[in-house]
């Protein structure tokens, strides 16, 4: 029973930050939770899907098909991500404004929705499909799924839940007039997270060779498979040993977007008198 | 006319990023074929070897065989991979040129599941 609840509280718990964030930043658009369990419920097929072709995919591209795949949906996901803060800069101000004249907040709430639930797909996707793998062993070595496996992994899910709901319990718990500031923020962090991680897959895959010394080694402070160690990595990207080009692409995402949320965020001329 | 210019460098600033990030790809050299290629085996939850040696300073390929009827993934902070074999499958590992030392690497699925690459 262990091994199968570790195994999933750890991956649904790296699903579940990301998923408590995306319900904290889209908490005063209506409609959110049908975007959101859409994101997941289509996140857990993809994950039975890659699943299933894990050996197939692996062998794709001179064996480095994993890695392209889970660099090309990281990069799709840091896209959404950008998007929706550079979006958010734009409409946040004028969707706070209407947010209780309801109807016209879920028409412009619903594109920046759009790309959260892609980005929560890729995120159950991701962590889903190792859980179907690795239960799915256990299950065949077994000769078939025995209770206490089944248990486990449901205890494990109901953990990961839970993180997901107090990390959304938590961060909704901070002023309005804050909370864009911080979930921004949180968002801006994860997508260059995601970047430098996506560039590990491609360095993994012999694409990028360029910059790829490790610059420093802080395993002996906190380990990359410690469990603080893969909060900070989902939530901030932290990685104990990065490479010069992980470091050049966080670096890249962060001044990118938040060059971008700057250069299209209302100009001040049309912006109301400070509310 | 404002929202104009602002939108226009918006859009140069992102068509910049893709060429910059095109040209590191392009940049990129192709592999080199003096690899070093090593083989191992994953069964009872052991790596077999679980000791790995390869000369410094030349890249190396790792050939992973799955002989466990469990999914593992093979991981390593050390050496910057981490790959999903499923049950009884193989995978390619390349790992670049390595200064002497010891690498660690592990199954993040069953982590006692331990390996060592010792270059001299």
């Amino acid at each position: 029973m262990l091994p199968s609840l570790l195994i999933v509280f750890r991956e649904v718990f790296e699903a579940g930050l990301i998923i408590g964030i995306v319900m904290a930043v889209t908490s005063s658009v209506p409609g959110r939770g049908l975007w959101v369990a859409g994101g997941v419920i289509a996140g857990v097929l993809g994950a039975c899907v890659v699943a299933l072709f894990t050996g197939g995919l692996s062998e794709l591209f001179g064996g480095s098909g994993q890695e392209l795949f889970n660099a090309g949906i990281l990069g799709f996901a840091v896209l959404m991500l950008g998007w929706h803060n550079v979006w958010m800069a734009r409409h946040g101000r004028e969707m706070a404004a209407e947010m209780r004249a309801a109807g016209q907040a879920v028409v412009t709430g619903s594109k920046s929705l759009a790309a959260l639930a892609v980005v929560v797909m890729i995120a159950v996707l991701r962590e889903g499909s190792e859980v179907v793998l690795f239960l799915y062993g256990v299950a065949a070595a077994q000769g078939g799924a025995d209770l206490s496996m089944a248990a486990g992994g449901a205890v494990g899910l109901v953990l990961g839940a839970i993180v997901c709901l107090l990390t959304y319990l938590g961060l909704i718990t901070i002023p309005t007039r804050y909370l864009f500031a911080v979930t921004s923020t949180l968002i801006t962090l994860l997508a260059a997270g995601m970047a430098a991680q996506a560039i590990a897959f491609l360095q993994q895959a012999n694409i990028l060779t360029v910059f790829d010394e490790t610059v420093w080694n802080t395993s002996w402070l906190l380990s990359d498979s410690s469990l603080l160690g893969r909060a900070l990595h989902t939530l901030i990207g932290y990685v104990d040993q990065p490479t010069a080009m992980q470091l050049i692409a966080y670096a890249a995402t962060l001044a990118v977007i938040l060059v971008l949320m700057r250069l299209f965020a209302v100009p001040p001329a049309q912006r109301p008198r400070a509310a | 006319m404002i929202k104009r210019t602002v939108m226009r460098s918006g859009r140069s600033l992102l068509a910049a990023t893709m060429l910059a990030s095109a040209a590191i790809l392009a940049a990129a050299p192709a592999c080199a074929d003096d690899a070093v290629t090593l083989s191992l085996e994953i069964k009872d939850h052991r790596f077999d070897p679980a000791e790995l040696h390869a000369p410094p300073g030349k890249p190396i390929t790792l050939r992973v065989k799955n002989a466990s009827s469990i999914a593992a993934e093979i991981e390593s902070s050390d050496m910057h991979f981490e790959k999903v074999i499923a049950a009884g499958a193989e995978a390619t590992i390349r790992v670049r040129p390595l200064q002497p030392g010891r690498y660690n690497f592990f199954d993040d699925f069953h982590h006692e599941t331990q390996g060592v690459l010792v270059v001299p």
